[in-house]
């Protein structure tokens, strides 16, 4: 019989040692190599599950749930587009028409039931389903700016703002240190506690507040952000909490606003100069560029999400059409990387029902 | 057709391997870097997509080729146990070559993520959307790809011992240039497969 394997009988004991340490190196090294863009040699740079992994120190775990925003309701609707913004890009999306939409509404922070706020960021994340098969997701939230520039400094602030287990408060030395080191928080908080805050999601904003670029027909950039405006009057958050007799008031009240009329935001699109930053989320544009009203997001269905889609659905910020492009800002692609490990935490996870539910939905 | 046992791969197979070697080994590197990372996992992910459709092409053509052409011999120094071993990887290789591409086209699909390859261009959902199975395709697509990394690097070894201390010129059958050899030994009876 043939042994296994045979050796040249040439090869001096030197010699084989020599080559069997050089196939060992090339092996060797490559695993190495794999491992260390693995990350498995710097087990302390953030990573998108370390930063999925703070959320959930932060708040606990809660299966089957998003790691933040994780109260929420779903809708449908349509989008109907003027074609006002059809020469900036070339998106089908912003061709006249109407196509569907399925959203969700959601309040910030990984507590599913969590009780209704004012002060508590709202979010609306919308998926436009193009004729062509395209999707444009957005997630937008009520505050006009970010209070941070990058993912490292969310996960900072995160931990700074997060409540003290003994006093069940934020420690206000702990966010007086994170602000006074980060001079973009400092400038950008001012503007978030001044914002006027509504009655419900209802007569809210929501600024998509990363800056994009739209691509048009010959591949010219054009910087912009977007903010959806309510067509609902403003009203002012009553002076007494409802949360206190309501812990779902803001849910309760979107699904009765909803039931009654379809709920209407325009799509006001800014348009930056050349100078104006596209890579910091804590900064407005100047407050005199030019925008553009490119059609209406229209919500005329709220739906549970435990019979909706939406609720397995990524809202991520980096899924676009062709004729809408990433900006710089790296905030994007930090978003994108934790929203997926989220979503496929939550994926493999029991589903809990969920605080908002809308009973009569579909009768 | 060739009285005469070939000596090395078909032209097109040897250039289907080491294309799809470059390809295979980027592709792992670019997985593995782009889960853990933040700051490049959208433009990782972005080549990611149209990276594994076009290997999925590749190694369809492929196994169609590897089923049509014929193989050198094996070289005589290699033991059956061994040519055992060497066939069975080989067919490893081609089931993962050909499954992780489409696991990770049904993940996306079971995840409700639109297929994009480039521009306007994407590919229809072959799965439907569906949490659970999201999260088991996804789970497999890693698993697989630690396996099909250890199953190359085992293939490389292989090929490595053979080369540097057998000293069998296997690597002859797969080199991109001609061989010729001035003196053939008995070519073996038994063909590779």
């Amino acid at each position: 019989m043939k042994p296994f394997l045979t050796i040249d009988p040439t090869l001096t004991r030197p010699a084989l040692l020599l080559r069997l340490a050089l196939i060992g190196l090339v092996l060797g090294g490559a695993a190495a190599l794999f491992a260390w863009r693995a990350g498995w040699f710097t087990p302390h740079t953030l990573t998108q599950d370390t930063v999925i992994d703070t959320f959930q120190k932060v708040n606990g775990v809660f299966p089957g749930f998003r790691r933040n925003h994780a109260k929420g309701v779903c809708f449908r609707g349509y989008f109907e587009s003027n074609g006002n913004a059809a020469a900036l890009s070339r998106a089908g999306v912003f061709s006249p028409g109407r196509i569907p939409v399925l959203g969700r509404f959601s309040l910030g922070g990984g507590l599913p039931y969590v009780t209704d706020a004012p002060a508590t960021v709202r979010a609306l994340a919308v998926q436009f389903q193009l004729q062509n098969g395209e999707e444009w997701r957005t997630a937008m939230i009520n505050l006009p700016v970010f209070p941070v520039q990058n993912v490292q400094q969310f996960a900072e602030q995160l931990v700074a703002f997060a409540p003290d287990p003994a006093t069940g408060k934020p420690d206000p030395a702990k966010i007086q240190a994170f602000v006074a080191a980060h001079p973009a928080t400092a400038r950008a908080l001012p503007l978030i506690q001044q914002r006027p805050i509504s009655s419900g999601f209802a007569d809210s904003p929501y600024y998509g507040l990363n800056a994009f670029t739209f691509l048009d027909k010959g591949g010219k950039p054009t910087p912009v952000r977007w903010t959806m405006v309510p067509e609902q009057p403003f009203q002012p958050s009553p002076a007494v909490d409802p949360g206190a007799t309501d812990k779902n008031y803001l849910f309760d009240g979107l699904i009765a606003a909803v039931r009654s009329a379809p709920q209407r935001w325009r799509l006001i699109l800014t348009l930056g100069q050349p100078g104006d930053p596209t890579s910091d989320a804590t900064i407005t544009w100047p407050a005199d560029r030019q925008t553009i009203d490119a059609g209406t997001l229209v919500v005329d269905q709220i739906e549970s999400e435990a019979v909706s889609p939406a609720r397995d659905m990524n809202f991520d910020p980096t899924i676009l059409p062709d004729g809408i492009a990433v900006s710089d800002d790296p905030l994007l692609s930090a978003r994108s990387a934790a929203y997926s490990v989220s979503f496929t935490r939550r994926e493999g996870e029991r589903k809990e029902p969920s605080a908002v539910t809308t009973a009569e939905t579909g009768k | 057709m060739n009285p005469k046992p070939r000596t090395q791969f078909a032209i097109q197979s040897r250039l289907l391997h080491w294309l799809m070697a470059v390809m295979i080994l980027a592709m792992l590197f670019i997985g593995v870097a782009m889960v853990s990372s933040l700051a490049d996992y959208r433009w990782l992910v972005a080549l990611h997509r149209p990276l594994g459709i076009a290997i999925l092409i590749l190694a369809i053509i492929r196994l169609v080729n590897r089923k049509l052409t014929k193989l050198p011999p094996f070289p005589p120094t290699m033991s059956p146990l061994e040519r055992r071993i060497a066939s069975s990887s080989e067919k490893l290789l081609y089931a993962l070559m050909i499954a992780l591409p489409l696991i990770g086209w049904g993940m996306l699909s079971a995840g409700h993520y639109p297929i994009v390859m480039f521009g306007a261009v994407h590919l229809p959902p072959i799965l439907p959307a569906h949490p659970l199975l999201f999260a088991i395709l996804r789970a497999a697509h890693t698993v697989l790809a630690y396996l099909l990394f250890a199953t190359i690097l085992a293939h490389v070894g292989a090929v490595l011992f053979h080369t540097l201390i057998v000293r069998d010129r296997i690597l002859d059958r797969m080199a991109l240039w001609p061989i010729r050899r001035p003196k053939t030994p008995a070519p073996d009876a038994n063909p590779a497969e």
